[in-house]
């Protein structure tokens, strides 16, 4: 139920965006502070890089996917089971953290900008793209401490929502253009293949689809 | 609880949980001229709402932030991997995903429709006979059903037609008659639809299986592969492969569910109240503890409420129910140290992985085509089709192309082959590669019960409504890992038959434990399982509980050990065998069906 009406609210918000017809003014995060938005901008770009295969997660606007992600039930942890006692374990038996995405996000991107400035003396969006994709491996592999947080827990989660944001329905404000979709060569909401599933090895026709009705 | 609880007007029936079992029951027990009420703890769904095109297809929403299935922000379990552990709440899902709502995990289900082979009814019996006693490995509990095929097979039939099941028979009344699976048991009749088509990688993998010298055959899907109308009058449109099929409502009608099945016509019957967003806690047991006197549930306003009744019908996912039976008392609880006791025993899973092939980069897979039930099998290596005395392992795998539609974010997330970075552009073209021009194929294995692997009530954990969490205690087993490794390398001859450009053949790994982080698969079992003897099962052949004559127990928490199949055919077989011995027997004359 909050789902379909998440999905109306968004489309009613990016239909004041129409990106194609004129330049879009500037999105304005609403959970992120303009530093933690800066290292958002820089890290999604790093971990979906424009290239010849296509877009990159900028222009697919997927830092404004995850800070719209930050205003539903999932990001204040909603769907987890989050009752006490939190008790760490074997890594194989999950999750056991307090944090919700929200808490994880502001916990650990000060916690990335932190190591930007101990090491290079600049927050992460200032340094040079390999300097970046070092403390990005860094976090993922699990050698950055912040606090409390395993910096893979930080990194797994970014990487989830940045995955999400590129390739799911552009109404989540994502995948802008179908940009996502038409690098990968998925139709989107099409979603009938009555007259394809026997044209074997053949490939699909049409462009992806939104559910918005928008076409790549 | 129950004493200052607001106790409701009487029922016949009281059926708790609204999936594919609780329909059956329902519709079973208003035919019989039972007044039923039916609790259901999640919201009210229907197709028409939860399946409305285009806004139910969203892969973000459906499966990523679950909007269909279980909140765990209520209920979970914990899970460990031994007893010296301390077993840990599943806080968010992951490794399994369990429905919630009406409809239950039916409604979003895959379609996968089998019959179970007649050989896994009598897992037992059938090892000691070709093999002898000595086969068994020590600590596993293998036990038989106390049900034969023949028996269940007019149940079988009859789910069937009520699912409008697509498939190729091999074998009816004796005589073979078509294409279907050649290990398949005999049947009484035709599927109610012939099979689906296949996607091109089932397609591939039915000539490349044929080469290699396997027997494929076409899965039996509850997915239609032309308009139906059931046996109810309920009716369903022809599958158009959308690739929207596990975690959705099928938009098209196409996929069987108790929404579209069951519910339509059992909504209008006088006898029948169905009420959702109500949470069950206990079964109700009078003072000596052999009868059930109704259940205690809390209604969405919160208020605790008893509702008596006649007869109690468990039908909830299968660990629910087992939780429902500790909770509420029914039933000796397993003890593991003894290997005595009978609630939590013989807990399994599906020892399922999953393989990957990449085809030339001319030849697109379209992956995003899939119907959830589709694709193409072969059963050489499942349940006893073949010799397992040199083999040295107990149970098998069917092996199978079940293309249900890869969507984007998925897609994003499996990524490239082995050794490919997860981001950046090494990660972009390995994914884009393995997306267009690759295949998957699944070993969809048993998992045997053993002493060592139960469930019970977490010591430490509790739900939103203060009682406590059931605790897994789960684990692969060596026996089960040599099967895994032995199917998955057939998996490699029929990836060479294809021509692969690369394979990447994925098996369990000797000593690395369970992994709740991955997704698996939602086949579990186990727990409260039937059976002739009153020492080693839950229930009886009847799906009745030994100790409550006036409770039944109906879920994959049955089975005594798993099968190398999906479990939902068997469940709803196993819901129409108990429903038929109900309206036979008991309520005539109320009492054990069984001694």
């Amino acid at each position: 139920m909050r789902g379909l009406a998440g999905i109306a609210a968004c489309g009613t918000s990016l239909a004041s965006h129409p990106a194609r017809s004129r330049p879009p003014a500037p999105y304005v995060p609403r959970f992120f502070t303009s530093a933690e938005w800066a290292f958002l901008i820089a890290a999604c770009d790093r971990l979906i890089p424009a290239d010849e295969n296509g877009p990159g997660a900028r222009a697919l606007d997927v830092p404004r996917f995850i800070d719209m992600q930050m205003d539903t039930p999932y990001a204040f942890g909603a769907q987890w089971y989050m009752l006490a006692p939190f008790v760490q374990g074997p890594d194989n038996l999950g999750y056991q953290l307090p944090y919700a995405p929200r808490d994880l996000y502001r916990r650990g991107i000060a916690g990335m900008n932190a190591h930007a400035a101990t090491r290079h003396g600049r927050p992460f969006a200032d340094l040079a793209p390999a300097l970046q994709d070092d403390l990005l491996r860094g976090a993922e592999n699990n050698r950055l401490v912040f606090g409390d947080i395993p910096s893979s827990v930080f990194f797994d989660q970014l990487l989830a929502n940045v995955m999400e944001g590129a390739f799911s329905d552009p109404v989540h404000g994502g995948n802008t253009g179908l940009g996502g979709w038409t690098m990968l060569g998925f139709p989107g909401a099409r979603a009938d293949f009555m007259d394809w599933v026997d044209r074997y090895g053949a490939h699909y026709p049409l462009g992806s689809v939104s559910i918005s009705g928008e076409t790549a | 609880m129950s004493d200052d609880a607001r106790r409701l007007k009487p029922v016949d029936v009281v059926i708790v949980g609204g999936g594919w079992a609780g329909s059956i029951m329902a519709k079973e027990m208003t035919e019989a001229g039972r007044s039923v009420v039916m609790l259901e703890r999640g919201p009210d769904r229907s197709t028409a709402s939860e399946g409305a095109y285009p806004a139910s297809i969203d892969e973000l929403e459906a499966n990523f932030r679950y909007k269909l299935f279980q909140d765990l922000s209520k209920n979970t379990v914990t899970i460990r991997n031994n007893s010296q552990q301390t077993a840990l709440p599943y806080r968010r899902m992951a490794a399994f995903l369990p429905g919630e709502g009406v409809g239950g995990a039916g409604l979003h289900w895959s379609g996968v429709h089998f019959r179970i082979p007649p050989d896994d009814l009598r897992m037992r019996s059938r090892v000691i006979e070709k093999y002898g006693a000595g086969f068994i490995p020590e600590g596993m509990n293998l036990q038989d059903y106390g049900v034969t095929y023949e028996e269940l097979e007019p149940f079988f039939d009859k789910a069937e037609k009520v699912f409008g099941t697509s498939g190729e028979p091999y074998m009816i009344n004796g005589k073979v008659v078509g294409k279907g699976n050649v290990f398949s048991p005999s049947r009484s009749d035709h599927f109610p639809l012939p099979a689906l088509k296949d996607v091109y990688t089932a397609h591939l993998f039915r000539k490349a299986a044929e080469e290699a010298g396997f027997h494929p055959y076409s899965l039996p899907a509850a997915n239609a592969s032309r308009q139906y109308v059931n046996p109810y009058g309920a009716q369903m449109g022809p599958c158009n492969f959308c690739g929207y099929c596990s975690g959705y409502a099928c938009y098209m009608y196409s996929k069987a569910s108790p929404n579209v099945n069951i519910l339509p016509v059992l909504r209008q019957h006088p006898l029948f109240d169905l009420r959702a967003g109500c949470h069950v806690l206990k079964v109700e047991l009078d003072a000596d503890g052999r009868r059930a006197t109704g259940v205690t549930y809390t209604d969405p306003d919160g208020k605790v409420v008893t509702q008596p009744a006649e007869m109690v019908i468990l039908t909830a996912f299968q660990f629910h129910n087992v939780r429902l039976m500790l909770l509420s008392g029914i039933g000796r609880p397993y003890d593991p140290v003894r290997n005595e006791g009978v609630v939590g025993r013989n807990f399994v899973y599906q020892n399922v992985t999953t393989s990957t092939v990449w085809l030339d980069r001319g030849v697109e897979t379209n992956q995003y085509i899939g119907a959830g039930g589709g694709g193409v099998a072969f059963d050489d290596f499942n349940s006893e089709n073949f010799d397992h005395g040199p083999l040295g392992f107990v149970g098998g795998s069917p092996v199978w192309v079940n293309q249900a539609g890869v969507r984007a974010i998925a897609a994003a997330h499996s990524g490239g082959p082995p050794g490919t970075p997860r981001w950046g552009s090494a990660w972009k073209a390995g994914m884009i590669d393995t997306y267009r021009h690759s295949l998957r194929i699944d070993a969809h294995g048993s998992n045997m019960a053993y002493r060592d692997v139960y469930l019970d009530l977490d010591p430490t954990w509790k739900d939103a409504y203060g009682q406590p969490l059931l605790r897994m205690t789960f684990d692969w087993k060596d026996n089960d890992i040599r099967m895994n490794r032995y199917v998955v390398d057939r998996i490699g001859d029929v990836a060479k038959a294809m021509g692969a450009r690369r394979v990447n053949l994925t098996k369990r790994e000797f000593g690395r434990p369970f992994d709740t982080r991955q997704y698996q698969t939602t086949h579990l079992g186990g727990g409260a399982v039937m059976g002739s003897d009153p020492g080693t099962s839950a229930l009886n052949r009847y799906l009745q509980s030994w100790d409550v004559h006036n409770v039944f127990v109906i879920g994959a928490n049955a089975f005594p050990q798993g099968t190398g199949y999906n479990p939902t055919g068997m469940v709803a077989a196993l819901a129409y065998w108990a429903a038929h011995h109900i309206r036979t027997t008991y309520l005539a004359s109320p009492g054990p069906l069984a001694g």
